[in-house]
């Protein structure tokens, strides 16, 4: 997925100034499918071929006959609420923009040069038989959804330095029963917040990095640089790390999650971040965790796909409310499959954590894997489910 | 074969009951298909493990043949790596392209021994401006803006070794280095990707291959053109990071393949695209480029390089001659 960059999104869009487009006809585009709507953007025009349609799912197909980069937005009646956007039509190509509408009154808006109010026009949505049952953005569950995810978020960063802390004093002291005990417990919140924490890609290599993912003259630092030290029996020719450089590692590697924490803190979300988030997660497990890449040395990797699918789970049920009201399916099916999943997680629990990735049988893998793809192909629907 | 017949003074279904023919027969009735046979040679031919001179050749060894540096994301296979020579066989029919690998490992047994081989098809990149530019299993476009075997001036430059380029090895003047990479392709996260995010990581569109600045296949991309956030063009994006503008002008002659090896352990697909470029050289022309790719490309996330080799493919031959002789004689 694209690495969500976590910046507080701030739209402005200003009051209704001024419209200057060709009056449309009523009802049906170019495609003779009365929900299909041609938009032609040029410089200074925004024409739309039909101004009134009726509610359902419709398709606006924008094209960009202008010369600058154009931008098209169903805005609601006040001209303000962003219904549906399209970004990004570059000079001469064509993007569709799919909105589920009731029926109501809005403005469409073309945006050339990605400047100012845009070129506007009224439109209109007549009441049909496929009226969506709730309008999608009911500002109250998208409210309640971010403020959970981030305090989840924060509360996950809270015990992932206290765990560390703990788990480099320990490994400082030379204590190395207890923090290889403690290794997969403190990484387990850094896996459950695993997309927020790679957002900030100049923490994540310094801490996360493994030793294959390295360029010339990178230096190994972080987790995994300490994971090889404390489980070295896979390494060639292995010379343990000094306590001077053990010391030197752990103080990096605290002083990295701190920083982290610090720019937690900060952190606004959107509903479709938290939706990309939880796809996220599942795609590191099945990029790295049921292969068992990811920890290669300690074998933990099942404490990582756990906390992975935790952390993926809490996204998915902080929208859950938006996804039954636009996708009611989707939500049941993502419902039955994370517990699917973790149905098979519990069954390689032991008293200590889990079964090490290396005493898996190839079958217990395959019905891991068989099971992440079964939950990430309907997950991969739910931004759209949640932006819809 | 080249020229459609057959492998070895015995025909597939000629001579003595007795003898195995020459000729493997699985060609039989097929035309040469525009078979290709392409030789290089790899470090190993000149210099041992330990360094040592193998056949006495080490005097001549080009000075970038030598096994490619680690990257990040590399995962080599060792038995899909390296080698100390190679025969790329191309053909319009796989079937005619295998014949050639099996017939001509057949007749070097005892000589040489395969240690490893890869089926392609469906070529990715087009080389003349003749052909339309196939599709990558990522579903994009791929090669729009490979070098074209038209663009003689740009094939002379970044494609053949220059006389006088490396003294040492002069006879690889009018050659040049063949760089193979196995990249796996994550495909089943791939296909999981919004149709937007695809697009804003190839840079291209998926429908024409425009890039996103606009246009058709073959505009140039603008890489200033702003978009809602950031560059329409991303900075991370794939056609930008590997574009000669930011690369010191380097370009490339791509001449890759897809490839589908079954399935993997966990069900998915063991596929992706076997990349086979051809350089003038490889620590100008290969090595910072995929550095760079390797560092920011948003594709690296559905990246896993398996396989890697590099070769010196010397210059091609004239009638009475046989490949390799300026390196030998």
């Amino acid at each position: 997925m694209r690495k969500p960059l976590i910046v507080a999104a701030l739209l402005v869009t200003a009051p209704f100034l001024a419209a200057c487009t060709e009056n449309a006809k009523d009802s049906g585009g170019d495609s003779g499918d009365a929900r299909t709507v041609s938009v032609t953007s040029t410089d200074d025009e925004c024409k739309v071929s039909a101004a009134k349609v009726p509610s359902g799912a419709l398709t606006f197909d924008v094209t960009n006959d202008g010369s600058q980069v154009t931008e098209f937005y169903l805005l609601g009646e006040d001209g303000l609420r962003i219904v549906g956007e399209v970004e990004n039509v570059g000079p001469q190509l064509s993007r569709q923009l799919v909105v589920n509408a009731p029926a109501g009154t809005y403005t469409t808006a073309c945006k050339p040069g990605m400047k100012g109010d845009g070129i506007r026009a009224d439109f209109t949505v007549t009441k049909s038989g496929d009226e969506p049952s709730v309008s999608a953005d009911d500002q109250q569950l998208v409210d309640t959804a971010l403020t959970n995810y981030s305090a989840y978020v924060q509360d996950q960063s809270d015990q992932l330095v206290a765990k560390t802390q703990e788990f480099v004093d320990d490994y400082k002291s030379g204590d190395d029963d207890a923090a290889r005990t403690l290794y997969p417990e403190a990484r387990t919140h850094w896996e459950r917040i695993e997309t927020v924490a790679e957002s900030f890609g100049d923490l994540d290599p310094k801490t996360d990095a493994r030793e294959a993912d390295l360029e010339p003259g990178q230096k190994w630092t972080g987790w995994h640089r300490i994971e090889k030290d404390l489980w070295p029996e896979l390494a060639e020719d292995y010379t343990p790390l000094t306590a001077k450089q053990r010391a030197f590692y752990a103080d990096d590697l605290m002083k990295n999650i701190t920083t982290l924490d610090k720019r937690v803190q900060g952190l606004d979300y959107t509903v479709d971040q938290i939706a990309n988030g939880s796809r996220g997660l599942l795609e590191e497990v099945a990029a790295g965790k049921v292969t068992g890449e990811e920890e290669y040395w300690s074998h933990t990797d099942l404490w990582d796909f756990q906390a992975n699918v935790d952390g993926a789970r809490v996204g998915f049920e902080g929208v859950k409310p938006i996804v039954e009201q636009s996708n009611p399916e989707l939500a049941k099916t993502l419902t039955t499959r994370f517990a699917d999943l973790q149905k098979l997680l519990d069954a390689h629990k032991t008293d200590t954590g889990f079964t090490f990735y290396d005493d898996l049988t190839p079958d217990q893998v395959q019905d891991l894997a068989n099971a992440v793809n079964a939950l990430s192909e309907p997950l991969s629907q739910l931004t759209a489910a949640v932006l819809s | 074969m080249v020229r459609g017949l057959s492998a070895g003074e015995i025909g597939p279904t000629e001579g003595s009951t007795n003898l195995p023919p020459d000729d493997t027969g699985e060609a039989i009735g097929l035309s040469a298909s525009g078979l290709t046979i392409t030789f290089g040679f790899g470090p190993g031919l000149f210099r041992d493990d330990d360094g040592k001179d193998r056949f006495g050749l080490a005097d001549r060894q080009p000075k970038a043949l030598r096994t490619l540096p680690h990257f990040p994301a590399d995962v080599l296979d060792p038995e899909k790596s390296y080698g100390d020579l190679c025969v790329q066989a191309c053909a319009d029919d796989p079937q005619v392209a295998v014949h050639a690998i099996r017939n001509l490992a057949r007749i070097g047994f005892g000589t040489v021994a395969v240690r490893w081989s890869q089926l392609g098809f469906g070529r990715t990149s087009t080389t003349s401006t003749s052909q339309s530019t196939p599709r990558n299993l990522f579903g994009f476009k791929d090669g729009t803006a490979n070098i074209k075997s038209e663009e003689t001036k740009d094939v002379e430059e970044h494609v053949w070794v220059a006389s006088g380029a490396d003294p040492r090895a002069e006879w690889l003047a009018g050659g040049s280095y063949l760089v193979a990479r196995r990249f796996n392709m994550n495909i089943e996260i791939w296909d999981r990707q919004t149709l937007g995010d695809q697009e804003d990581f190839i840079g291209r569109t998926k429908d024409t291959g425009a890039p996103l600045s606009g246009g058709t296949e073959f505009t140039e991309p603008d890489f200033t053109m702003p978009g809602s956030t950031g560059h329409i063009i991303p900075d991370d994006s794939h056609i930008r990071l590997v574009h000669p503008d930011f690369n010191n002008g380097a370009r490339m002659l791509r001449r890759g393949y897809n490839f589908v090896d079954g399935s993997n352990p966990i069900g998915g697909l063991d596929a992706g695209l076997f990349f086979i470029a051809y350089v003038t050289d490889p620590d100008t022309h290969f090595i910072p480029i995929q550095n760079t790719m390797a560092k920011s490309d948003a594709l690296m996330e559905y990246l896993k390089v398996t396989g890697s080799a590099l070769f010196a493919v010397p210059p091609g031959i004239g009638p009475g001659e046989y490949v390799g002789q300026s390196l030998f004689a």
